[in-house]
C-alpha cells in the first residue's frame, strides 16, 4: 500500500462508516459475552443456591441446567449475528470502498 | 461399597474441579492395567489409518508450495475449516474428561464445558478476520506486522514451542495410557504409533492432511457422541426431567448434582479458570493457525462460527452422555473394580473415572460399539498431536529459519525441508519424551499451556492488533513477563508444588494464575511501550494506521493459491 492510497483510504468516508460499525458491533457483542459468562461465574461463586431451585414446585431439573445451556446457544446466536452482519452489510461496504479508492 | 464408592467420587471429583488440569490431559492417572486386545477397537483404528494415509498420499501430491504446506494452499472452505477447528478442539480429554466430570459431580461439569466454548464469541468478533487479513502462516507473522522481526519472531516461537511441547507431551502420556486400556497395547508401543504416524501426516501431507484427519476424526466423534446422547434419552423416554430423576436417585451425592458444587469455595480460581480458558483459546498456535487456511476474512469468520456451533452441540452431548454414565455405568458391578491404592482398598470404574464414556459406549452399544469410540478416541489423539507438531514446526522454519536466521532471503523449498525436519525432531522428542513421562502425573501440564497462551501469546497478539502505541520492546518484554509470571505461579501452586514436587504448602495459593499473569503481561506491555522513547518505537507506531486499514479492509492481504 503506498502513502496515496492510504490516504485515499483514511479520508473516504466509507472507510469511517466500516471502522465505526465493525468496531461497535465487535465490541458491544463481546461485552455481552463477557456479561453473560461472568454473570453465570459470579453467580456460581456467590449464590449457588439460586442456581440449585428447581424449576417448577417437585421437579428435579433446576434453574441451573436451562440458564447453562442458554449461555452455550447464546455464543452460537452471538458469533452468528456478528458473521451474518460481517459476510453482508459490512463486505458490501467494504467492496465500495475498494472499488472507489481504486485508481 | 456405596459409602467407599461415593468417597471416592467425592474425592475424584474435587480434584477436578480444584483445577483444570487433573482432568484436562485426559491421562489417567496412576498405573493403569493393560488388558486383552480389543480386536473390535483394532480393526476399526486399522481402517481409520489406512484411509487418512491414502488421504495423506492425496495430499503430498497436492502439497508444492510453502503456502501449500502450511496452509493447505488456503484453499480450505468456511465450513470445512469449521470441522477441522472442532476437530483440534474436542480432545479426547475434552471427551473422556467433561463426560467423567458430570458423572462425578453433574452440574459442575457443564460449567467447565462452558469456559471452553465461549473464548470462540471473542476469537471471532476480535481475532478471526484480523488475522486472516494480516498474517501468513503464523500468529508470529500477525505481532511482528509492524515491529523488529527477529526478537518478536524469537519471543512468539518461544511461546509457541512451549505451547506446542505440553501439550504434545499431556497428550502422548494420555494416549499411551488410554491405548494401553483400551486396545490392550503397552504403553510404549502406543506412544511409538502415535509419534510415527503423525510425523508421516505431517512431513507427507503437510497442512492439508492434517486438516483432513481432522475432519474426519471430528464428524467420527460427533456420530459417536450423538449415537450415546440419543440412546441415553432413549433410555430415560426422551424426557430429561426423568433422566435427572433416575441419575439423582442413582448418584450417591443425590440432588446436590444437579447445582453448582466443588467450584464455589474457590471463587478467584474458578474466575481464574474461566479467563485462562477464554482467552488462552484466542492464543494457542495451533488453533490461530487453522484461521490462514481459508481463502478471505468471510471464510474466516464462517469457520468459527461453524466451529462454535460443533463444539457448543457436543458439549452439550457430554453434558447428556455423564448424565447417562450416572444412570448406565455407576454403582454397576461390572464397569466397576476394586483395587488397592496407597495400601487402601478402593471401588473405582474400571480403569479410572475418565473411562465413564468409554463404559457408557458398551452399555448402550455393546462391544461393537466400544471398539467403534475406542477408536475414535485413538484417532482424536493422532488429529490433535498432528496439529500441535505442525505449528511447532511452522515456528521453526517460518519463523526461527526463515525470517530471523535467513533474514527473509531463504527459498521456499529449503524453509519447506526445514519444516519437514523440525515435524520429525518433534516427532521423536514427543516420543522420548512421552516415554520419560509415563510415571509422571502430567496432568497440569495442558492447563499450563492454556495460562501461558492466555498470558504470553494473547496478549502479545491482542495489542499488535488493536494499540497504536505499542513498541517492540514493550511487546517482548510484556510477553515475557506474562510467560514467566505464569510458569512460576504454576510451579509454585498446589498441582505442582504439592502435588507434584510433594511439599507440604503451596507457596501460590491458586490453581489457575491467568487472573493475575494475563493482566500483568498487558500492564507490562503497556508500560515499557509508553516509555519506549526510542527512534525505531516512533517508526513502529506511524506503521499502525496501514496495518490497520489492511486488517480492516483485507487490503494487501494473502490470497488463496491456485492450482
Amino acid at each position: 500500500m503506498d502513502e496515496a492510497l492510504i490516504q485515499r483510504i483514511q479520508n473516504n468516508p466509507k472507510f469511517q462508516e466500516l471502522q465505526h460499525k465493525k468496531t461497535s458491533l465487535s465490541w458491544l457483542l463481546s461485552i455481552i459475552m463477557l456479561v453473560i459468562y461472568y454473570g453465570l461465574i459470579l453467580m456460581i461463586a456467590f449464590s449457588p443456591k439460586t442456581l440449585g431451585t428447581p424449576l417448577s414446585a417437585g421437579s428435579v431439573t433446576t434453574i441451573g441446567i436451562p440458564l447453562g445451556l442458554l449461555v452455550i446457544v447464546s455464543a452460537f446466536v452471538l458469533t452468528g449475528i456478528y458473521v451474518r452482519r460481517a459476510n453482508t452489510e459490512f463486505d458490501q461496504l467494504n467492496k465500495e470502498l475498494i472499488e472507489e479508492t481504486r485508481q | 461399597m456405596m459409602q467407599r464408592l461415593s468417597t471416592r467420587l467425592t474425592f475424584a471429583g474435587m480434584a477436578m474441579c480444584a483445577s483444570l488440569p487433573t482432568w484436562a490431559s485426559g491421562a489417567i492417572e496412576g498405573a493403569v492395567k493393560q488388558r486383552d486386545l480389543n480386536w473390535h477397537a483394532i480393526i476399526m483404528f486399522v481402517l481409520f489409518v489406512a484411509f487418512t494415509l491414502g488421504i495423506t498420499y492425496w495430499a503430498a501430491r497436492r502439497t508444492r508450495s510453502a503456502k501449500d504446506f502450511y496452509a493447505a494452499g488456503g484453499g480450505i472452505t468456511g465450513f470445512q475449516n469449521g470441522l477441522a477447528i472442532a476437530g483440534d478442539y474436542m480432545s479426547a480429554a475434552s471427551f473422556l474428561g467433561i463426560s467423567a466430570l458430570v458423572m462425578g459431580s453433574g452440574y459442575d461439569g457443564l460449567i467447565y464445558s462452558i469456559g471452553f466454548l465461549v473464548g470462540w464469541p471473542l476469537i471471532t468478533f476480535l481475532v478471526a478476520e484480523r488475522l486472516r487479513n494480516l498474517g501468513k502462516y503464523t500468529f508470529a507473522d500477525v505481532a511482528s506486522y509492524r515491529l523488529s522481526q527477529t526478537p518478536v519472531r524469537c519471543f512468539a516461537a518461544v511461546g509457541t514451542l512451549v505451547t506446542v511441547l505440553l501439550y504434545l507431551i499431556a497428550q502422548m502420556v494420555g494416549a499411551g495410557k488410554l491405548i494401553q486400556l483400551l486396545f490392550g497395547m503397552s504403553y510404549s508401543s502406543a506412544v511409538l504409533i502415535v509419534g510415527v504416524l503423525m510425523v508421516m501426516y505431517v512431513t507427507f501431507g503437510g497442512m492439508l492432511a492434517t486438516t483432513w484427519v481432522q475432519i474426519i476424526k471430528a464428524v467420527l466423534l460427533l456420530c459417536g457422541a450423538t449415537f450415546m446422547a440419543f440412546m441415553v434419552l432413549a433410555a430415560s423416554g426422551f424426557s430429561f426431567e426423568t433422566m435427572f430423576a433416575t441419575a439423582v436417585a442413582t448418584h450417591p451425592k443425590g440432588i446436590s448434582i444437579m447445582s453448582p458444587g466443588g467450584l464455589v469455595k474457590n471463587p478467584i480460581d474458578a474466575i481464574s479458570l474461566g479467563v485462562g480458558l477464554m482467552f488462552g483459546t484466542a492464543g494457542l498456535p495451533h488453533i490461530l493457525m487453522r484461521f490462514f487456511t481459508v481463502k478471505d476474512a468471510k471464510e474466516a469468520r464462517k469457520s468459527v462460527f461453524y466451529a462454535t456451533g460443533f463444539i457448543g452441540y457436543f458439549y452439550i452431548l457430554t453434558f447428556i452422555i455423564g448424565f447417562g454414565a450416572i444412570m448406565l455405568v455407576l454403582g454397576r458391578p461390572e464397569y466397576t473394580e476394586t483395587i488397592m491404592k496407597d495400601g487402601v482398598s478402593v471401588t473405582q470404574l474400571i480403569g479410572g473415572a475418565n473411562m465413564a464414556a468409554v463404559h457408557l459406549a458398551n452399555a448402550v452399544g455393546g462391544d461393537f460399539f466400544l471398539g467403534f469410540i475406542s477408536a475414535v478416541a485413538f484417532a482424536t489423539i493422532l488429529a490433535v498431536v498432528s496439529g500441535l507438531t505442525l505449528s511447532g514446526a511452522s515456528a521453526v522454519s517460518h519463523d526461527l529459519y526463515a525470517n530471523v536466521f535467513a533474514r527473509g532471503r531463504a527459498d521456499e523449498a529449503h524453509e519447506i525441508r526445514v519444516s519437514k525436519m523440525a515435524t520429525i525432531a518433534l516427532g521423536v522428542l514427543a516420543i522420548l519424551l512421552g516415554i520419560a513421562f509415563e510415571k509422571q502425573n502430567v496432568a497440569f501440564m495442558v492447563g499450563l499451556a492454556f495460562s501461558i497462551a492466555a498470558s504470553a501469546n494473547f496478549p502479545v497478539l491482542f495489542m499488535s492488533m488493536f494499540w497504536k502505541g505499542l513498541t517492540t520492546r514493550g511487546a517482548v518484554i510484556g510477553g515475557s513477563a506474562g510467560l514467566i509470571c505464569a510458569v512460576l505461579m504454576i510451579v509454585l501452586g498446589p498441582t505442582v508444588w504439592v502435588k507434584t514436587l510433594g511439599n507440604a504448602a503451596a507457596i501460590f495459593p491458586y490453581d489457575n494464575p491467568s487472573i493475575f499473569s494475563m493482566p500483568l503481561a498487558f500492564f507490562v506491555t503497556w508500560l515499557v511501550s509508553t516509555l519506549d522513547k526510542s527512534e525505531s518505537a516512533q517508526r513502529e507506531r506511524a506503521l499502525f494506521l496501514p496495518q490497520f486499514i489492511r486488517s480492516m479492509t483485507g487490503i494487501g492481504a494473502e490470497g488463496a493459491s491456485k492450482h
